[in-house]
């Protein structure tokens, strides 16, 4: 077995960790959110110019075709520097094309920086279940019409192209009946109301009026789109998983630092046995979910469907649990301080409590991981 | 052993639901009960409207126009008033300051606050914890020299609740250096307005200004807004902490916030089910509403033992009841999932009707829930109320 990262992921770690302190810091990054625009365009050209938005993209795109755990290593220096770039929603995005093995075109534009993605899944009724899905994609001609809405799409107003699940036939909750499509963010008929969200990112409520697409936009067989649909989703999460093992590092390593640096009845708060515990199991947690967060990476790539549906939620119920019990403690021990929005610890607070409500939360992870097959009759 | 209220308190009861049903402001009920944030304006307007009958200051003896009521009528009071969804009577006047005027004041002093307090002229805010003293209050460092007939303060407060809507602040200020670090502090009252005084904003998690830092840069305070003797006032701080005791649990807001969480989660769907009838999440709330439960009876239990003096098990209340509104509104968030991503400040301050998404009850909850992350650090963290209970209670 091993556990080690090779020599040219550390290279890419380093850099890119290089880049978030010096052109990614906690004043360039309010100035970000503070935006009409809530995303850097110099940011982007640096993720381009980086090799990160080439690196999931295949070679033959002019990629670097890297694995999962390439991107486990970039999200989580994304993670650890509280990046609010539309990265996760462009690089899940394209996991669809690279799966659908279609519009090569748009994954080498990704990957020269030029084309962001959305994914315009989630609608109001569906919560965490992503079969509920009553927008519709009726067929016309050689194309389709879709009309629906979705919301609370990540980045879904910064983006160029949506990918867009819609129900080509089957009833609102079936998991046959769903189709997946590119659609041009601009098309006629496609409007996005944008805004903030807790966390500093934007995203987007969509909605389709009679929106004509070709058949080249179709990503999935017609009414067959859930399996690839789940695939994506799980990579996704895997993505999160990473994210938030960044993050849950820097909060961690912040809060220890506070602990030895304030001072309270004389002496730095962190002589006080009580908190000398707390930071231990913080300390735990982190190490369980790390391991998780690797576990899912290494088997997002798993033919075997069932044991990564089962891994990935495992791991999104671990980094959940993690991720609630440190950054709630790393509040706590900052005392005043802790909560107030002047801290990148705040900050980090507030996207861990956004990734436990994207792709599913612990416990929609929990019935999943029961759901498997092999749940009731593993050994 | 009867757990259930006499026909007087039943009564008293009944005659508090009609007076609030009566005269509780809708647009206020519609913010509180909705989550949203309240302006100067609420707080003052509310605070009026009780004081016109006789029932902001229900802890008061009735000599300086409190209502003298029972522990178990004010606790009553608290409950009515927070399942109807008024706004907070803000304690840093009536339940803080008053009750060491009160105790320890002189009767000029006595005379001209007390009523101000009770007419809402003056809005009061807390100068206790400054920087490098928090938990440590006894440390505190902003100092008052005196000169003549007045103080010369210099130093910073920080946390101020609201200090910038405040017309007077209560301080504690370092008055000798040279003696044992409980021995040197004062209890000063200052004038906002006085020259020197500068208010900054900390914005929360919340992106709400609620605290702010306070700047004292030789600000001239009158001798006779020094309340007691020189070099006294942490016995008079110690006096105010905890005071207000009843209703620290908050169990009346958290019985409405149940019921609140109930509805969210059979409005919101899990696949394809109303949320509460799923099982996993009707334990979480079970769960919490047993604790609660538990809770309500430990107040009643602590209530009908006052003997009016506030003690150690206050910590106990303090820690249970933040625990649970820390629990609920983590269930909230989780109730409507992605919806607790969109964050809408036009309409968490009512500038608009409905909030972006078109969700009015979800948009609120993670603002609120990021928020109640300070109920278990102000006020004494929550660790510190341990210590409490373990050396006062307990004896370790
Ligand atoms: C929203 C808000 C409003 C406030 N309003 C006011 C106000 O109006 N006026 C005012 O004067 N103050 C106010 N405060 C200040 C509040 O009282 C302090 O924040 C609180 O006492 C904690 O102090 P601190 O923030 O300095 O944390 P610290 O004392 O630095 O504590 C940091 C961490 O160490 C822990 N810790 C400290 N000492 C010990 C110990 N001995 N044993 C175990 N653990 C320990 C704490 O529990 C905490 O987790 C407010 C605070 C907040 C957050």
């Amino acid at each position: 077995m091993d556990f080690n990262l090779t020599q040219e992921q550390t290279q890419f770690a380093d850099a890119l960790r290089r880049w978030v302190e010096k052109d990614y810091g906690f004043e360039q990054r309010k100035q970000i959110i503070e935006s009409a625009e809530g995303i850097s365009d110099k940011a982007w050209g640096g993720l381009a110019e980086l090799g990160a938005l080439a690196l999931p993209v295949p070679e033959e795109q002019g990629g670097f075709n890297g694995s999962a755990i390439d991107m486990l290593v970039i999200m989580q220096e994304l993670g650890r520097g509280i990046v609010i770039e539309p990265y996760f929603a462009t690089v899940m995005g394209a996991e669809f094309l690279k799966k659908s093995g279609k519009h090569a075109d748009v994954l080498e534009q990704i990957a020269g920086g030029e084309v962001k993605l959305a994914n315009a899944l989630g609608e109001r009724q569906s919560r965490h279940e992503l079969f509920d899905i009553a927008t519709t994609a009726s067929k016309n001609g050689d194309g389709f019409v879709l009309n629906g809405s979705k919301t609370v799409v990540l980045h879904g107003a910064q983006a160029d192209k949506l990918i867009v699940s819609a129900r080509s036939s089957g009833a609102q909750r079936d998991t046959n009946g769903i189709s997946l499509f590119i659609v041009d963010a601009n098309a006629v008929g496609v409007s996005r109301r944008d805004y903030r969200t807790i966390d500093g990112y934007r995203a987007a409520d969509i909605s389709f009026s009679n929106v004509q697409v070709g058949a080249d936009a179709l990503l999935s067989a017609v009414d067959g789109g859930w399996e690839l649909l789940d695939a994506v989703a799980d990579y996704g999460v895997t993505l999160l998983c990473a994210e938030s093992i960044g993050i849950m590092e820097a909060i961690t390593a912040a809060t220890l630092d506070y602990l030895k640096t304030r001072q309270q009845f004389g002496v730095p708060i962190g002589k006080f046995q009580v908190l000398q515990h707390r930071m231990a199991e913080m300390f735990m947690e982190m190490e369980q979910a790390r391991s998780m967060a690797t576990l899912a990476a290494v088997k997002i790539a798993s033919d075997d469907v069932e044991e990564r549906r089962r891994t990935v939620s495992a791991a999104k119920v671990r980094i959940g649990q993690a991720a609630k019990y440190i950054g709630q403690q790393a509040v706590q021990l900052h005392g005043g301080m802790g909560v107030t929005n002047e801290l990148p610890v705040a900050h980090m607070f507030k996207r861990l409590t956004t990734i436990e409500l994207t792709l599913g939360d612990t416990d929609h992870h929990l019935a999943r991981f029961v759901a498997q097959p092999g749940f009731k009759s593993a050994a | 052993m009867d757990l259930n209220y006499t026909a007087e308190d039943l009564a008293f009861r009944d005659q508090v639901r009609t007076y609030l049903e009566a005269n509780l402001p809708q647009d206020l009920q519609q913010k509180v009960l909705n989550h949203k944030r309240l302006s100067r304006e609420d707080f003052v307007r509310w605070h009026k409207i009780l004081a016109k009958q006789g029932w902001v200051a229900t802890g008061w003896p009735a000599e300086y126009g409190g209502t003298g009521w029972t522990a178990t009528q004010r606790h009553i009071f608290e409950e009515e008033c927070a399942r109807a969804g008024t706004p907070a009577i803000l304690p840093f006047g009536v339940n803080m300051v008053a009750p060491v005027i009160m105790a320890f004041g002189n009767q000029a002093q006595k005379d001209y606050y007390l009523p101000r307090i009770l007419s809402c002229e003056d809005w009061w805010c807390q100068g206790y914890s400054e920087p490098g003293s928090g938990s440590d209050l006894a440390s505190l460092k902003t100092r008052a020299e005196r000169d003549g007939d007045h103080y010369i303060v210099n130093g910073q407060k920080t946390w101020t609740t609201l200090a910038q809507h405040a017309d007077m602040i209560f301080c504690l200020v370092r008055t000798d250096t040279g003696v044992r670090k409980q021995e040197g502090i004062s209890f000063l009252l200052i004038d906002m307005k006085t020259p020197g005084i500068t208010v900054r904003p900390i914005i929360m998690l919340d992106e709400e200004h609620e605290v702010n830092e306070v700047f004292f840069d030789n600000v001239k305070v009158p001798v006779e807004n020094l309340i007691g003797e020189e070099n006294k006032g942490w016995t008079y701080a110690k006096y105010l902490l905890g005071h207000e005791r009843t209703n620290i649990a908050a169990v009346g807001r958290a019985k409405r916030e149940l019921q609140f969480l109930k509805r969210i989660a059979a409005k919101h769907q899990k696949n394809g089910l109303p949320l509460i009838d799923d099982a996993v999440y009707a334990s979480k709330v079970a769960s919490l509403e047993v604790e609660l439960m538990a809770l309500e009876i430990t107040v009643l239990r602590v209530i009908s033992q006052d003997s009016g003096r506030p003690g150690p098990e206050a910590s106990l209340l303090k820690i249970k009841g933040t625990e649970i509104q820390q629990r609920l509104t983590e269930l909230m968030v989780e109730a409507v999932g992605p919806y607790g991503l969109p964050f809408d400040p036009a309409f968490l301050e009512g500038a608009t009707e409905h909030s972006i998404v078109g969700d009015d009850d979800a948009a609120p909850l993670a603002p609120y829930y990021f928020n109640f992350r300070k109920t278990s650090i102000y006020g004494g963290s929550n660790e510190i109320q341990k210590n409490i209970i373990t050396q006062m209670i307990l004896g370790l």
